[in-house]
This record gives C-alpha cells, sequence and structure tokens, in this order.
C-alpha cells in the first residue's frame, strides 16, 4: 500500500473517529478490539487486519483499532499500548516485539480490565490470558510431509533440507515429521542435510542431494530460506517436473517457484486466518461469552475451536497452504 | 529640575523594550501557547485526553528522554553534540542487566547504571576534549560502539529477573497520580535550571558556545567545561537506562532505539541554538511536555506512529519557521 493512500486512510480513520464519539457512544456500545501489531507497514500485519475486519464484520457491533509503533521497539508498543488503555478498548491483542519488556504495561491494562490476548509473538505468561500460535510442532511436522505425499501418490524418495543441525524449531519440526511417518506408507526420507539458513550454502546441498540420488522425488525444506535455494537448484539442474520443493516458505519469495513448476505447493502461516482468529477470541473473551484457562475450549468462528495447553496457549491451525491457485494474491502481502 | 535648566531632558532607556514586552515576545511564551493549542485540540479530540491517570501514563512519552535533554541542551549551548546517548542506555542496559544475573541487588544496580553511563560520557568527552575531534564524528562512532557492545553480549537474548524493588523507578507512584519518573523529571529541571541560569558554569558555558577562542582567552578552562558536559549527558544517559529499565523490567540490545534524534528535536524545539549559544531549560520543559502531549494526543486518535512524526516533524519546522517569517514580513511592511 502506498504511504499516501496510509496516511489518507488513517487521517480518514481518525477524522471518522472524532466525529463519532459524541454521536457513537448513544448508540449500542460497540465492542472495541485493538490489534496492536510490531510495526505498520509490513504486509503480513496488514493482511492480518483484513482478516480482522472480516471477523468485525462477521461479529457485527465490533471496532477493530488497527495501531502499532512506527518501528520494532517494545517503547514503541507500550506508548501505544499507554494510550489505548487511555481510550478504555475493550480487548488489546498484540503480536509483541518483547515478551518481557511489555508485560508491565498490558498487566496495567488488565488491572484496568481490559482483555489481553497475545498472538503470533506470545508474552510473559501473566501479562495475557490466553497466546494463540499460528500452528504447533505436531501440525507443522504433519503438514512438511503431507506437501511432499500429495504428489506422490505411488510413494518415492524424499530428503530434508534443514537450517543448522541445531535449529531447535526445525529440529523439532523433522522429529515430529519422522513420528507420523507411519501414515505416509511407501515415502522414504533417505537424507537429512544442513544448509546453515545461507542461500549459498543451501543451493549447495541441494545440488549434492539431487547428485547423490538421481531418483530423488523431492526436497523439503522446513526454512524460508532453504526452500528457495532448493527451487533455484531444481531449476538451474533442469529437474523441474522430476523433483517438487516444498516445506515452510513466503508466498513473495516462492511465487517464481511455483510459476516455474520446481515447487507444486508449499506452506506457512495465514495471516488473514490469524487476524481473523486473534479477533474473534478477543471478542468472545471480552463479552465474556467464553473464559481462558487450562484446557479451555475458545470458539474462533470460522477456523473451529482453539484449545489451551497448560500454559494458556493454543495452535490455529495446521499451515496454510499455498499453490498456484492462490499465490498471485498472497506474494504481494507478504 | 528640568524647569531651572530650561533644557529638555532626552531619556535614553537601557532596554529598547520593557521588560514585559521582552518577555511577551520569547521563545518560551511561544511554546506555552503552543502547549496550551495541543492540549486544548486534545481535549476537544478525545474524551479520554483530560483523565488524571491517562495524562499521568502519558507522561512516560518524554520523562525519560527530557533528562537527557536537560544535559544535550547544556551540550548543544557549548557548541558540541552527543549523538551517542541512546546507545549508552543500551549499554548501561546491559550491564545492569549482566550484574543481576550475578545477583546485585537495586542500589548496586543504580551505581551500575550511573556508572557505566558516566564511563561513556568520560569516553567521549576524552575523544572530544583530548584528542581533540569533533563531537559529531566522535559521537557517530561512539553510537555504534556502545550498542555493538550490548549486542555482542545479548544477542537476541534479553536479561530480565530485576528485583521487584528495582521498580519503583520506572513503575512506582509517589502520590496519587505522580509517578517517580515525574518527581524524577521535575528534580532534575529544577537543578538544571539553577546551574545553567544562575551560576558561573553557566556562564561559561554560554560564553564557550558564543566563542570558544574568545572564552578560552578570558581564561576559562574550555576543554575541563566541555568534558564535564560530556560526563553530565552520559550520567543523565545512565539515569535514563535505570528509570526505562525499570519501566521495562527487561532489557534488550535494542533498547531505546533512535532517541538521540528524538532528544536533540526536544532541545531544538525548546529554542536551544543548533549552533550553540543560546537556549534556555524552561524552553526544553516546555519542548518535552508539549511533544509528549502531541504524541499522546495523537495516539489516542489511534493515528499511525508514521503520520505522527510527519506531525512531530512539521511543528518543530513550523514553531522555527514562524518567528523567522514573521519577522520577514515586519521587515517589508517597515
Amino acid at each position: 500500500m502506498s504511504i499516501t493512500r496510509r496516511i489518507f486512510t488513517s487521517t480518514v480513520a481518525a477524522l471518522a473517529l472524532t466525529a463519532g464519539t459524541s454521536g457513537a457512544m448513544a448508540q449500542d456500545d460497540p465492542v472495541r478490539i485493538a490489534l496492536l501489531v510490531k510495526a505498520l507497514g509490513i504486509g503480513f500485519f496488514e493482511a492480518a487486519r483484513d482478516g480482522a475486519m472480516e471477523a468485525a464484520e462477521e461479529l457485527g457491533n465490533v471496532e477493530v483499532i488497527y495501531t502499532g509503533p512506527t518501528d520494532t521497539t517494545a517503547e514503541g508498543q507500550i506508548e501505544v499500548i499507554n494510550s489505548l488503555i487511555a481510550q478504555g478498548v475493550d480487548a488489546i491483542a498484540i503480536s509483541a516485539n518483547d515478551p518481557d519488556a511489555v508485560a508491565p504495561a498490558l498487566r496495567r491494562a488488565q488491572q484496568r480490565g481490559i482483555t489481553v490476548i497475545s498472538w503470533d509473538s506470545g508474552v510473559a505468561e501473566d501479562a495475557r490470558e490466553l497466546h494463540l500460535a499460528p500452528s504447533s510442532d505436531a501440525l507443522i511436522g504433519n503438514t512438511i510431509i503431507k506437501l511432499a505425499a500429495d504428489h506422490l501418490p505411488d510413494g518415492g524418495q524424499v530428503a530434508v533440507l534443514s537450517a543448522t543441525s541445531t535449529s531447535t524449531n526445525q529440529n523439532t519440526w523433522i522429529a515430529e515429521m519422522n513420528a507420523v511417518m507411519g501414515d505416509y506408507p511407501g515415502i522414504e526420507v533417505v537424507a537429512t542435510v544442513y544448509g546453515d539458513d545461507l542461500a549459498d550454502k543451501s543451493y549447495r546441498e541441494a545440488t549434492g542431494l539431487m547428485q547423490t540420488y538421481p531418483d530423488l522425488d523431492a526436497i523439503i525444506a522446513p526454512t524460508s530460506v532453504g526452500i528457495v535455494a532448493a527451487a533455484r537448484a531444481v531449476e538451474d539442474a533442469g529437474k523441474v517436473g522430476e523433483v517438487n520443493v516444498t516445506g515452510l516458505g513466503l508466498p513473495s519469495e516462492m511465487a517464481s517457484a511455483i510459476d516455474s513448476g520446481a515447487s507444486q505447493s508449499f506452506a506457512i502461516w495465514n495471516p488473514i486466518d490469524l487476524g481473523y482468529s486473534a479477533t474473534v477470541l478477543a471478542y468472545n473473551l471480552a463479552t465474556d461469552a467464553a473464559e481462558a484457562g487450562p484446557g479451555a475450549t475458545i470458539p474462533m468462528g470460522r477456523m473451529g475451536d482453539l484449545t489451551l495447553d497448560d500454559s494458556g496457549t493454543g495452535a490455529m491451525s495446521d499451515p496454510f497452504t499455498y499453490d498456484a491457485s492462490n499465490i498471485e494474491r498472497f506474494k504481494d502481502v507478504f | 529640575m528640568s524647569e531651572t535648566t530650561g533644557v529638555e531632558m532626552r531619556i535614553i532607556p537601557d532596554r529598547l523594550r520593557s521588560r514585559l514586552q521582552r518577555a511577551m515576545r520569547s521563545w518560551e511564551v511561544l511554546l506555552v501557547a503552543v502547549a496550551v493549542g495541543v492540549f486544548t485540540f486534545n481535549s476537544l479530540a478525545s474524551p479520554f485526553f483530560l483523565d488524571a491517570w491517562n495524562l499521568s501514563d502519558a507522561t512516560f512519552n518524554f520523562t525519560e528522554k527530557a533528562m537527557i535533554a536537560f544535559a544535550m541542551a547544556l551540550l548543544i549551548i557549548a557548541g558540541e553534540i552527543d549523538l551517542s546517548v541512546a546507545s549508552i542506555i543500551a549499554l548501561a542496559s546491559t550491564a545492569m542487566g549482566a550484574a543481576v544475573q550475578l545477583g546485585f541487588d537495586t542500589p548496586a544496580l543504580l551505581l551500575i547504571g550511573l556508572g557505566t553511563g558516566l564511563l561513556c560520557g568520560a569516553f567521549n568527552g576524552f575523544l572530544v576534549t583530548g584528542l581533540g575531534l569533533p563531537s559529531i564524528v566522535v559521537t557517530i562512532g561512539t553510537l555504534s560502539l556502545f550498542r555493538g557492545i550490548a549486542y555482542m553480549v545479548l544477542g537476541d537474548q534479553s536479561y530480565g529477573g530485576y528485583p521487584s524493588s528495582f521498580a519503583w523507578f520506572g513503575q512506582g507512584y509517589v502520590w496519587w497520580v505522580i509517578t517517580v519518573e515525574m518527581v524524577i523529571f521535575a528534580i532534575c529541571a529544577v537543578v538544571f535550571w539553577i546551574v545553567l541560569h544562575f551560576t558561573q558554569f553557566g556562564r561559561t558555558v554560554y560564553a564557550i558556545g558564543n566563542n570558544p577562542t574568545a572564552a578560552l582567552f578570558s581564561g576559562i578552562r574550555v576543554a575541563r567545561v566541555k568534558f564535564t558536559l560530556f560526563l553530565l549527558t552520559g550520567l543523565m544517559s545512565g539515569l535514563a537506562a535505570v528509570c526505562l529499565t525499570s519501566r521495562l523490567a527487561s532489557t534488550r540490545p535494542s533498547i531505546a532505539l533512535g532517541w538521540e534524534l528524538e532528544v536533540v528535536t526536544m532541545v531544538v524545539l525548546g529554542g536551544v541554538s543548533i549552533l550553540g549559544g543560546s537556549g534556555t531549560i524552561p524552553g526544553v520543559v516546555l519542548a518535552a511536555i508539549i511533544m509528549g502531549m502531541v504524541t499522546f494526543g495523537l495516539g489516542l486518535l489511534n493515528v499511525p506512529g508514521i503520520v505522527m512524526s510527519i506531525f512531530v516533524g512539521l511543528l518543530l519546522i513550523s514553531v522555527i519557521a514562524i518567528p523567522r517569517l514573521l519577522g520577514l514580513v515586519k521587515v517589508r511592511l517597515t
């Protein structure tokens, strides 16, 4: 979105708000939910705002305040939190720049009766009612192997191109993937290599895989650096159509790989669903339609129910799959 | 008397304008007018502005920055500048965080925070006065250096676990809505006001800013005064680090990122000549309050931070340009 348009819309919003405060109060008070993001001007979060707007329309009497600092600092978010407390919003749904630094300000918001939840990037446990994680390790582990298996109905050889051998996230996901391998008969993981999240090393490792295993059918890269490098390695080796690259990646970086056919599909969280779910959850908690707590189940509209674990964290869904049918729409988003 | 001599007496005034007239035209009066305007606008624009607790929260937007701005005002009046202040905060905060891990308690933390600030100030002061390097170059260097050290120590980690008594500085209240930070801010304002306007040291600061060579030949120890001012700026940055760290209850190397420019903006808006030689502490106090109130007021209207930066920039330019423009118009007319 161009800067002029953003300024224009926000100014209009500010004016509308100023004008509306006297008139609108007389009607049924809307539930005011603040979607507080890491920083304004980031495609991912603007997509989350679209989801929040969708939720607001569906719920009816909801006013979404999309806000955040200019750059990704905790101090900037605290200033915004203070102004949200001052306005007496009903709920704050935050993607935090720092889990600890914003906690004192959020606790003060809670003391003044504001519902606080975190999403995407969590905050300290006692500073929010629940945390909405985009997905869970188990769901991600299952998704990456399913993406490969879906295009191999007769089974085949797959290899994993990971980040570093000590990357906690990737190792957990690969372990979860191995745990569900029994559900995908005929699929064989022949190797796991490490590209260290460096474009050139990942490229070399991917090329090496194709030379070592000439019958390789798919490369799974659960890292946004590795997946792009692997797709390029497949294109350069002229193996488009033979080797399918999949895993976790960003639509903006993967659009060309989808176009060339080097990647049939890949996955990552959908920011629109995330903003939508966060808004519905905040609404349900703020209106006392649901209560957060260990083991609680809270409805989140079209995304189903969120089940919380002992730390008050819940996983939204499987990572969202991107392919030729939707890449055009998302490549400009994030 | 005049009757006896028969000669008409002419009184030559020692001032062209009366004391009142001069006061009316001063920078501070202009700032008071702006402050009243901002206050009135905010009160009309948002029903949440005139609330003791909200205004109390809003003071956090400027108190810490203003503490540094007082020392920075003296430094700029003396013809120097320190752009490393925000990085000093990061380093002092990191030092305090490391001390917490070693089990130090609140009084020691306070000393470590202030001490780190002093050391950084001494380093800047030595490079500028000892080696005769230009302060803008030196402090652009230490801006990277000090924060670089913080990044080296912490990386993407953070320090937490500050003792609960340490929270008093940034989260404590002295009485009702009066925060500890407000009191520190007020004390600093008075101390700096007395030092600059009512002491010999204050006069030497002006003298150096107006003409360092003349000051030197008048017997003023220019280097020593400048060194003291760098020490003072470092100390106040250390104090701001204590307050900010206490308020956030955690340390990350990105803490207070970009504050140096906000501090300099505050000083210039307060009527301190960026070329040195003139400026007052009451002006800086007013500028701090105006900047705090403008950002808080716009925050209440949910104006995005990008638009807010534009507003602050326009405010700075117009407050500085309007008197000059009026002067030009007056010259044309006479």
